[in-house]
């Protein structure tokens, strides 16, 4: 194999290390294959590199060092909730006997993994305002899937086949309508009003008899909050169709208003954002999927089935799940089926359940209230040097646009995001949603301190002076990370997707 | 609540906003604002979230039981230098690598995912991952739907029934239908009856499974891969047993153009059931057709060696509607555990893990089939996995091990009730010999009970 290289800048690919004979031992050898089964079954070669633990060791330390998270700075995400992660989650999702339980462990062998799985469910439903919610679906598009899986089949049961088409802003997470699609159904983009939001009258012009769903994000994703929203659900209704809430934003709106008050038959959560599941890098997430009564039956299996079976319980501190017992239901004719292999992102419920723990109802308010303090502080901060194109009070995220600073300087969003990268700081999603030119979407949770902010603030008015003064140095950025600017164009044109041994 | 804010905080933002209270921030029209009491659990201090936890882990009794539980999911040796890594910060609190130069890390952790799925299954191209096996097969049918534009499947009927019920919950949101092979008396798929049923040309894929759900090695007869070709069918194979790949001819080399699979068995904890990690690897004629996130290899301003994400042409967020998936998040943390697996086991430790897997599972073979009124169902090779038919109600059997502390498998009844006196039973490099002798003898004192009733 080659020899590695030690340029600060560049990191030899596990490939490109290691010799043969430098295996570790952490299991015993095995005998030859051939002596279990017929030569033709088998590989002829397994071309993977042996490396001694160490050198593993030092490889990912060190690409864990070329890699950014909350852990080391500011992380305004719009849209992503890149909030802190509680290190008492992992410790909880970590123990023996979550870790190495076996999901076909026999109900009466797994009451405590049930019992989380049944605590958080009856928990998300209260706090959200649904009959009850499905913690089988992985992640939010794979929850938005499930729900229109049951808009799907519940008009088929009722002999609506001709309900073929969903509603979905242009301000929607891209997820909508590829979710849409995955069903068959058609979309049908509206466009927002002035005030960055849906009208009532947008979506009665295209309500009718072949409305399935309308699927809504509120706060929508410019951070504003729907304030029409139930005249919009009740229209939506009368016409026979179901409204859909994409969860994405729900850390804006926890103990203060409930999507199913708002009108909501169906919803997602994407508990790795709002309740602190980390990210890890782009997954696992963690998706459960909620319902109004109507659509119960229709919810994905398995769901946690629970019976009062222990009232001599009743007296002492033991919560009321205590004196239950679990089952996990299977036996549900109307249902979608499952959308996964197992049962649940068990040890993501686990995560969450410690957050909820963590907070209560009272504090998970308090959670939204400072989400949507810190956005608001930064949004008024930020319209003294950036163009913010909805000068009202957000939720827990607002855009702005460099629309106005790139005519007069020729720097852009992406300019600016990584000048921000520059500084410790990750940059705002950017160029989303599609509605607003040059946009940074940002969010910046409430675990960020004013003081974290006010760094921020000023960190991006430097940056905007700077693009005044020096456009050049902007454009030029980032100059500190361990690579510049990435040459996309040739990685799409000339696609190079794994190792190959030269 | 981990939330910095003092009042002077509070007071000072509110006041820079311009509002003169939280509530004001928050205000909703008066029809939908909240009056229900919130019903969700109570609020405590760190301390008392552990004990509370430490509660619900001691009722998990099933952790302490000797157990041949399989069946997609696998008990496997983990080294803790797996969780060392992993867990470090930067990789678990960062999202998804879209910022390239601050991602160099990740992204080159998943570009060599991505190699070293494509080395295992013997593919030209593999994706970032997908939640988990399951939908991996899903995925890999709606490729071959998009490819040839057909608008049913064939599945073996030896697939794990939780993957095939998968595709089917997939299937009937895209109207596709599905239909099944039948399985043979050694436990492999009917190949005479896959060749006939892809002449049609109706089906744009035949997927297979190997090691099947029964643990018997499978691969397309050649009769078969050339019915699939000539019928433009496209093969897929799914692996739910990842360690396999260490021992077995790749799926690519029987035929595969797309292979589906779970990589659990890599270092992913069995945490009840999730989050593991699927896979996707496909040869180059399918590469705008794979879903999900692809890290690619680039240079930067400088021409530095650079990693990035690409092809995102295919993916929601550009496509919307017209995507290849919705997919958005994906497994990346269980895919990094994955490949530091990978990197500590090397060629030699993965080998040997196959080996031990082999080797055990052969072990447990001779002794359950040894005793009287049981015996082997299936007599095709197998890699970790087996079929035990009992010859009396799985279920009581399994209920009988359960009270001698030993989780024997699963009931094969629950899926198949043709097979309701079987008992799919798994052993891996962790089973003892000890284990074996007490399941062993367990059963022999059942089944006597069972034959005298």
């Amino acid at each position: 194999m080659s020899t590695p290289t030690f340029d600060k800048t560049q990191s030899p690919l596990i490939f490109d290390l290691g010799q043969d004979g430098r295996a570790n031992r952490y299991v015993d050898a095995g005998k030859p294959l051939e002596a279990f089964l017929p030569k033709d079954l088998l590989r002829d070669d397994l071309p993977l590199p042996d490396n001694t633990e160490l050198d593993v060791v030092r490889h990912f330390t060190k690409l864990s060092q070329r890699t950014f998270g909350i852990d080391l700075g500011f992380y305004p995400l719009g849209s992503c909730t890149m909030k802190y992660n509680p290190r008492v989650n992992d410790a909880m999702a970590a123990k023996r006997e979550f870790a190495q339980l076996h999901p076909y462990a026999p109900d009466d062998l797994a009451q405590g993994a049930l019992q989380v799985m049944y605590e958080l469910e009856r928990s998300l439903a209260s706090l959200f305002g649904m009959a009850a919610f499905s913690l089988n679906p992985s992640a939010g598009a794979h929850a938005e899937l499930s729900a229109l899986l049951i808009a799907k089949k519940y008009f088929r049961d009722k002999g609506e086949t001709k309900r073929d088409k969903v509603i979905v802003p242009d301000t929607a997470h891209g997820t909508n309508p590829a979710s849409a699609a995955m069903c068959g159904f058609k979309v049908i983009s509206i466009p927002s009003d002035e005030r960055g939001r849906v009208s009532v009258a947008e979506i009665e012009k295209v309500l009718g008899p072949d409305t399935a769903v309308c699927m809504m994000t509120n706060p929508n994703t410019l951070g504003l909050f729907e304030d029409h929203i139930h005249e919009i659900a009740a229209a939506v209704h009368d016409a026979g169709g179901l409204m859909y809430y994409d969860g994405a934003n729900a850390n804006a709106i926890m103990g203060n208003v409930r999507p199913g008050d708002m009108g909501f038959d169906l919803m997602h959560l994407n508990t790795h954002k709002t309740f602190t599941i980390p990210h890890g890098g782009g997954g696992a997430g963690h998706g459960p999927v909620g319902v109004a009564a109507h659509l119960v039956d229709y919810l994905p299996t398995p769901v946690v089935r629970a019976v009062e079976c222990h009232p001599e319980l009743a007296e002492g501190p033991s919560a009321p799940s205590d004196r239950m017992k679990f089952t996990l239901d299977f036996d549900r004719p109307k249902s979608i089926g499952p959308m996964r292999s197992f049962w649940s992102n068990f040890a993501h419920a686990v995560r969450a359940l410690a957050y909820i723990y963590a907070n209560g109802a009272e504090g998970l308010k308090r959670v939204s209230e400072l989400a949507v303090l810190n956005a608001n502080y930064i949004r008024v901060k930020v319209a003294e040097f950036l163009d913010t194109p909805y000068p009202e009070i957000c939720r827990h995220e607002f855009v702005a646009s460099a629309q106005e600073l790139k005519k007069e300087t020729g720097v852009k969003a992406l300019d600016i995001a990584k000048a921000l990268l520059d500084h410790g700081m990750m940059a705002p999603t950017m160029y989303f949603p599609l509605l607003v030119p040059e946009c940074l979407m940002i969010e910046p949770t409430e675990t960020e301190s004013k003081e974290t902010l006010d760094v921020f603030i000023g960190v991006l008015r430097e940056i905007v002076e700077k693009a005044k003064t020096n456009p050049a140095e902007v454009m030029a950025a980032p100059v500190t990370t361990v690579v510049g600017r990435v040459d996309e164009t040739r990685a799409a044109r000339q696609p190079d997707l794994r190792w190959v041994r030269a | 609540m981990y939330t910095p804010h003092t009042d002077a905080d509070i007071r000072a933002m509110l006041e820079a906003i311009g509002v003169g209270s939280l509530e004001e921030l928050l205000k909703v029209p008066e029809a939908i604002a909240l009056k229900a009491e919130l019903d969700v659990v109570p609020a405590l201090a760190e301390y008392h979230i552990a004990r509370r936890f430490e509660h619900f882990a001691s009722k998990n009794a099933a952790v302490d039981y000797a157990s041949f539980l399989g069946a997609g999911a696998y008990r496997h040796y983990a080294p803790p230098a797996i969780a060392a890594l992993a867990m470090r910060g930067e990789f678990l609190t960062a999202y998804t690598p879209y910022q390239a130069e601050v991602s160099q890390g990740y992204l080159q952790a998943i570009y060599e995912w991505q190699t070293y799925i494509c080395l295992l299954t013997g593919m030209d191209i593999s994706n970032a991952s997908v939640y988990d096996g399951a939908t991996a097969l899903a995925e890999g049918a709606i490729m071959a739907l998009n490819a040839n534009g057909r608008k049913k499947v064939l599945v073996s009927r030896a697939i794990d029934p939780n993957y095939r019920a998968v595709l089917k919950t997939y299937c009937d949101g895209l109207d596709v239908e599905v239909d099944e092979l039948a399985v043979l008396a050694d436990g492999t798929t009917d190949m005479t009856a896959l060749e006939s049923a892809v002449e049609s040309k109706a089906y744009a894929a035949v997927a297979l499974q190997s090691p099947n759900f029964f643990g018997a090695v499978e691969r397309l007869s050649p009769g078969a891969l050339a019915a699939a070709r000539a019928s433009e069918t496209v093969p897929i194979a799914v692996v739910t047993e990842a360690i396999s790949l260490g021992a077995l001819a790749t799926p690519g080399s029987w035929g595969a153009e797309i292979v589906v699979g779970e990589a659990q068995s890599f270092g992913v904890a069995l945490a009840y059931g999730g989050p593991y990690a699927g896979f996707i690897a496909t040869t180059k004629d399918h590469m705008r057709r794979i879903p999900g996130r692809l890290v690619g290899k680039s240079v930067d301003n400088d021409g530095r060696t650079a990693y990035v994400l690409t092809l995102q042409a295919r993916e929601q967020h550009i496509r919307r509607e017209r995507a290849t998936s919705n997919i958005c998040t994906n497994q990346a943390h269980c895919a990094l555990i994955a490949t530091i697996y990978l990197a500590l086991m090397g060629k030699t430790g993965l080998r040997d893990v196959a080996a031990l897997n082999l080797a055990r599972s052969r072990e447990l073979a001779t002794a359950v089939s040894s005793i009287d009124g049981i015996d082997l169902r299936f007599d095709a090779p197998f890699f970790n996995e087996i079929v035990v038919d009992v010859h009396a109600p799985a279920a009581a059997v399994l209920a009988a091990l359960r009270e001698r502390k030993i989780l024997g498998g699963i009931d094969l009844g629950r899926f198949y009730p043709e097979y309701a006196t079987c008992i799919l039973m798994n052993a891996t490099e962790l089973t003892t010999s000890s284990e074996i002798a007490s399941l062993a003898a367990a059963l022999g004192e059942i089944v006597r009970v069972h034959a005298n009733v």
